[in-house]
């Protein structure tokens, strides 16, 4: 214990001596929180919207007026014909066309039920599902008994429009939804990561490098003292940076914290152990720091990708949903969002924790086996 | 194995791959003795020397230094030796001082012993003014002498110097030495490297490798009867040249 407290020691007097160490563990991942936070964003705004009236009714003037009040629907265009909005379409002027037929009034006047057609262009699909809801919500408020019958869109290389039916009988939107709110304790949990993991991984390595490796593994220092004594700073620096981000969290994007902040901790505390452990096993087997960047840089794009922060797991295939399974960072996006914006106690994230625990024993093991003082 | 026999080598061996570092060597090492271990530039000395400090496997043979077995008590091993080696490796960023400390407390020294010695130190090297300076600020010299100091901090009883005046002046280089023969005189065990001829004629007996096999040990005095020459450059010239 005594000989782990002379190594810490010396660690964070480099740590803090080191003069590009500082704005790297305190100044840019709160910046780069501050801006992906904003910038990751999946809300649609601005939909370019164009009609194509044939009814030219009292009722069909409305209900283009009423498109034109919402605020997400920033240019509204009128066609004559369809095939002007379609070409306009295929110039990337307009997102979506909505085409009221002939007769709408009357229709809804004597049937008491009509419907029109919208069109939209799919070729960034979460993008139109979302279009989709947002008009089918407007026509939906104007009149209960309008159908709308959609037509999603897309052009390929040679610009020749492909039409697809998709029947979407019931999209959960709500619209009230903060992006921020979900993308936020996320972002926090990727730099978190990738922070503590570049670290772990290139000190050790750099003390290969310096040569003061070998004076080290000369001394009757044991594997874990040196191990332990090594990570404990970075273990508290990613405690500290989580603390400063969650608080970033709460009091600039006044993200919710639902769940007790101990639950947070105790899992922090176990998940850092499992990336300071990946970390020790990449320097183990590197002898540059460049090297150990390169490896930690490929775990870690594949760990972000893989992390159902950007893309939702379940939308996966199966094979790539079971790689997820050993994917860190997966565990904790889910957890800090059980925790923090469902407020889920310590019996519901219970399985997460099980899974950490045995992570974080698994990779230190295989970490400080393969640590040689000997080779 | 006798009381006063430090270092016992038979047969060490190592290869790597098809290529063999070190051919079966075999050599003692008495208590006090200043062994100088020479050979030119890839003839396997620091190889060897990794075997020995217990952070090499030897392939083949044994090698029992203060009286513990490299192969299998390697920990042991290290309780009992200092190393320094032909890298500088103390830490840059830290003082002379934090050196000291961190160091001390890895070899198990309390902090009273730590401070203690720190004073003793830098007493002996003069450096009281430079305590509390970063060693990346002191001239190679003063840190190879340091680095010595620092090897011998837990009282080793044997202590390895891997070319510990590469690249130092010559007014440094006869201090180290002096530093180097009070550590003998009161009894520790000084293996040391070079690949200055005057130095090796400090040492009390000398080996010479070639192409990792030992092709001569004697005292200076002794090779240079055995060779016909007069100086250990024409000792170490004449084994060189007889090989290619």
């Amino acid at each position: 214990m005594k000989i782990i407290l002379f190594i810490i020691q010396k660690e964070f007097k480099q740590i803090f001596r080191n003069k590009a160490m500082l704005p790297l563990l305190f100044v840019m991942p709160f910046m780069q929180l501050l801006i992906l936070s904003n910038a990751a964003s999946f809300e649609i705004k601005n939909i370019k919207i164009g009609f194509v009236n044939h009814d030219n009714s009292q009722t069909s003037y409305k209900l283009i007026s009423k498109f034109q009040s919402v605020s997400i629907f920033s240019l509204s265009e009128n066609f004559s014909t369809i095939k002007d909005a379609e070409a306009s379409m295929e110039q990337g002027k307009v997102d979506v066309i909505v085409e009221i037929p002939n007769h709408l009034e009357k229709k809804l006047l004597n049937d008491n039920q009509t419907s029109l057609s919208v069109i939209i262009n799919a070729i960034d699909g979460a993008a139109a599902g979302i279009e989709n809801v947002y008009v089918t919500q407007v026509i939906k408020d104007f009149n209960q008994s309008i159908k709308s019958e959609l037509v999603m869109t897309s052009f390929d290389s040679e610009n020749k429009p492909y039409f697809n039916v998709i029947a979407i009988p019931s999209f959960w939107y709500n619209n009230t939804l903060n992006y921020k709110t979900y993308m936020v304790p996320g972002i926090l949990v990727l730099l978190v990561t990738m922070l503590t993991l570049f670290l772990s991984g290139m000190n050790i390595v750099r003390e290969k490098e310096i040569g003061t490796l070998e004076q080290i593994n000369v001394t009757p220092i044991k594997k874990h003292q040196f191990i332990v004594g090594k990570l404990f700073p970075f273990w508290v620096i990613g405690l500290l940076v989580l603390t400063i981000g969650l608080l970033i969290a709460k009091i600039v994007f006044s993200i919710p914290i639902l769940g007790n902040v101990f639950i947070i901790y105790g899992f922090a505390a176990l998940y850092l152990m499992v990336i300071l452990g990946i970390g020790l096993f990449i320097s183990n087997f590197t002898e540059t720091q460049q090297q150990s960047m390169f490896i930690s840089w490929f775990f870690m794009v594949v760990f972000i990708l893989m992390s159902g922060l950007f893309t939702p797991i379940e939308s996966m295939p199966v094979w790539a949903q079971r790689i997820t399974y050993i994917n860190p960072i997966r565990y904790f996006v889910e957890f800090t969002r059980m925790v923090m914006l469902k407020g889920s106690d310590f019996y519901e994230v219970r399985i997460h924790f099980m899974i950490i625990l045995a992570y974080a024993i698994l990779v230190n093991f295989l970490a400080i086996w393969s640590y040689k003082k000997v080779n | 194995m006798p009381q006063n026999t430090m270092i016992k080598v038979e047969n060490l061996t190592k290869t790597f791959g098809n290529f063999t570092a070190v051919k079966g060597i075999s050599f003692d090492v008495k208590k006090g003795e200043i062994f100088g271990f020479l050979g030119a530039n890839g003839a396997g000395k620091t190889t060897a020397i990794k075997m020995l400090i217990g952070i090499s496997k030897p392939t083949r043979g044994t090698a029992v230094v203060a009286g513990f077995d490299v192969q299998t008590d390697s920990e042991k091993v290290k309780r009992n030796i200092g190393y320094m080696s032909q890298k500088f490796s103390m830490y840059d960023d830290l003082t002379i001082r934090e050196n000291i400390v961190f160091f001390g407390g890895i070899y198990g020294l309390s902090r009273q012993e730590i401070k203690q010695k720190t004073e003793q130190l830098v007493q002996e090297l003069e450096l009281e003014n430079y305590i509390d300076q970063l060693v990346i600020s002191l001239p190679l010299g003063w840190k190879q002498k340091l680095a010595f100091s620092v090897a011998m901090l837990h009282e080793p009883q044997i202590v390895f110097l891997d070319e510990p005046t590469g690249g130092v002046d010559p007014i440094t280089r006869r201090q180290f030495w002096e530093m180097i023969y009070a550590k003998a005189h009161t009894g520790t065990t000084i293996f040391v490297t070079t690949h200055y001829m005057d130095e090796a004629e400090y040492c009390d007996r000398v080996s010479i490798m070639v192409d990792g096999s030992i092709e001569a040990l004697d005292s200076p005095k002794g090779l240079k009867e055995i060779y016909g020459v007069n100086s250990m450059n024409d000792v170490f010239l004449k084994l060189a040249r007889n090989i290619e």
